[in-house]
């Protein structure tokens, strides 16, 4: 097995949609952040540099832009680097993208990929570490992809293109040094199927994006203290897994959701509320979510930390769930 | 006025179309009042000279984009009016399967590509199929219809910026009806003619009356010529009225009952008749006959609609999703 950054991993994948498909074209060019792993981006440049486009600051316009190439028969790419930047571009991706295949009775089909990076980044402040996620996922018509893995992030980005609907590609900047296998030639990862990340018996732990890296670690931490915790990533929540959860549900009968979206109407609220329709009886302790505190997020380090879903919370969760 | 553009069998042709435009949204009126049809409905009645003349001079192909006072831009780009019609009365035959209605018309097929309720919502996606246009060397061009409200709006501003830095073949088509929804436009901006943001953008532009079909035809047959030639946007302002409230059932007391007659005067459809029938090309009984053909289409239109069935429940949920093509 070949073991690759998440950031090659990424880089692999838009080389090869890059490659494969001529109606791909890339608007601004952050998907690899501002982070040193941006020079492996600029051979992306050195190649496709027809096909890449840097647009003035005007989300607005950009991602109505893209939307409309993608209504005429292009499969755009934006990037709209920052989450907290698509508030910018809301009118065009939730009243317009969205909606365009119901409104139209299916004549018009949407396939655009709006890329961002979410969450809490460190130093990010309450304007720089917005996780829109949740509010998008209130949006029918918008499929949400989120991957925590190198071969997660390769396989879904692929699926993200070839999709005929509008797609929200949530990426974290922490997980671009994560490492992990990503076989040659892998295929396309589906949506709507998880993936347990980890196996155990104790409490199913829930978790997406960088928040999944987190987990592991409690899990790993947990285990010396005998307790074994299964990690199931939805890795898209439209569409949504259920059914992989249920079935970790029926085997560990305590769930614990940690996810970086603020609480209030969160990620977790959600999964939260269709783990009790579906699966209340299977429960032996209340279902407990490990999300963002609902406050603005604030700048300085130890403040951000506190604020997020951290090991040492999902920890806590976890032996509260068990008490 | 006599280029080789305007002869009399394509005017008459063009003043078919914009009798059809006022019959077909006469009688959405009149079923609307009847409470036949529901929802908000918005008529550009007296506007019909800028949606037929700007659309005369396209390609099949290329590719036009609305708002929420679009009904006369889809009829003007080919759009069926038995489906549009039903449509709007919310009907399965309707041409989104009654889940778009009146303000969210799309008629793919004839290159209608959508409209929006949102006022300037659909600027960037023309600027979108313009792109998608250049990228593919088709030479199409993407049009997009919007009124003076629009100019005052964000994604107005940054679509002009866009169109003009990539030099995307868009034609800018303002119909400035002096009215955002309910009050005049002095209301809202300093700016008398919209032209002139596009001319702070460096896009071409022109003002233009917008009821004589035949001085809106002579402008958008340049910003065509330029845009078709791959030199990039055109804005075309046309100065109109809509003889309507912002929607229908709108009283519209905002506006002088003096100023209403001085419209009517200046009724594009009538003035081209007056044009053709100075020409000596169409007699009075022709011009009456044209008028009731269209209003007999119009009804056609609405008796199809209202025995049209209403969408199955079944369909509510059938196309949120599109499955791989």
């Amino acid at each position: 097995m070949r073991e690759l950054a998440y950031y090659e991993a990424k880089f692999e994948a838009l080389n090869e949609i890059m490659t494969g498909d001529e109606r791909v074209h890339l608007i601004n060019g952050t998907f690899l952040s501002l982070s040193p792993h941006r020079h492996v981006f600029q051979n992306l440049q050195k190649k496709f540099s027809a096909r890449m486009f840097a647009p003035p600051i005007s989300e607005l316009g950009f991602c109505g832009l893209a939307t409309g190439a993608a209504m005429a028969g292009l499969r755009p790419i934006v990037d709209l680097s920052t989450g907290s930047f698509i508030y910018e571009a809301w009118p065009q991706v939730a009243n317009e993208a969205a909606n365009a295949y119901s409104m139209s009775g299916g004549q018009t089909r949407v396939p655009v990929v709006f890329h961002l990076f979410h969450g809490l980044r460190g130093g990010g402040a309450a304007q720089h570490s917005g996780s829109p996620q949740a509010m998008l996922w209130n949006v029918p018509g918008l499929e949400i992809v989120i991957p925590s893995s190198p071969r997660d992030v390769k396989g879904l980005l692929k699926t993200a293109v070839a999709s005929d609907n509008p797609t929200i590609f949530v990426d974290h900047t922490r997980l671009l040094d994560v490492r992990g296998d990503v076989p040659e030639n892998d295929k396309p990862i589906p949506f709507g199927v998880a993936d347990v990340k980890r196996s155990g018996s104790d409490v199913t732990v829930i978790a997406t994006s960088y928040t999944v890296q987190v987990a592991l670690q409690a899990a790993a931490k947990l285990a010396k203290e005998g307790i074994e915790v299964e990690i199931v990533d939805p890795r898209t929540l439209v569409p949504f897994d259920l059914a992989t959860i249920l079935s970790s549900v029926e085997k560990t009968h305590r769930v614990v959701i940690a996810d970086e979206t603020h609480q209030s109407c969160g990620v977790a609220a959600e999964i939260a509320a269709r783990i009790a329709e579906s699966g209340f009886d299977r429960l032996k302790s209340p279902i407990r979510r490990v999300s963002t505190l609902d406050v603005p997020v604030p700048y300085s380090p130890g403040l951000e930390a506190h604020i997020g879903p951290s090991e040492a919370r999902i920890m806590d969760a976890v032996r509260a769930a068990l008490a | 006025m006599a280029s080789k553009k305007n002869n009399s069998k394509e005017v008459i042709a063009l003043l078919r179309r914009m009798w059809l435009i006022r019959a077909f949204e006469e009688k959405v009126s009149a079923l609307y009042a009847e409470r036949q049809i529901v929802g908000l409905l918005h008529l550009g009645i007296g506007q019909e000279a800028v949606a037929v003349g700007a659309l005369s001079l396209l390609r099949d192909d290329d590719l036009v984009y609305g708002g929420h006072r679009s009904h006369g831009h889809a009829i003007a780009k080919g759009a069926d009016i038995n489906k549009l019609m039903a449509e709007i009365a919310g009907r399965a035959t309707g041409y989104c399967g009654g889940k778009g209605g009146s303000m969210h018309i799309v008629a793919k097929e004839c290159g209608f590509i959508t409209a929006t309720g949102v006022v300037g919502g659909t600027i960037p996606l023309a600027l979108g199929a313009a792109f998608a246009a250049k990228e593919r060397k088709k030479r199409q061009l993407a049009v997009v219809f919007f009124g003076d409200g629009a100019g005052q709006s964000g994604p107005f501003h940054e679509s002009l910026n866009i169109a003009s830095l990539w030099q995307l073949p868009v034609i800018f088509v303002c119909e400035n009806n002096g009215y955002a929804e309910f009050t005049p436009l002095s209301a809202h901006t300093k700016i008398e003619r919209l032209a002139q943001h596009a001319k702070t953008y460096a896009i071409p532009a022109d003002t233009v009356d917008g009821n004589d079909l035949f001085a809106v035809r002579e402008v958008m047959s340049q910003a065509v010529d330029q845009c078709r030639a791959g030199k990039g946007p055109a804005f075309v302002e046309c100065l109109t009225q809509r003889m309507r409230g912002h929607y229908e059932g709108d009283p519209a007391k905002y506006r002088e009952l003096s100023q209403l007659a001085e419209w009517k005067k200046k009724d594009p459809i009538a003035r081209v008749a007056r044009v053709l029938k100075n020409q000596k090309a169409l007699t009075d009984k022709e011009l009456a006959a044209m008028e009731s053909e269209a209003q007999a289409l119009a009804e056609k239109a609405a008796a199809f609609s209202l025995s049209s069935p209403w969408p199955a429940e079944i369909e509510v949920d059938s196309q949120v999703y599109a499955a791989a093509s």
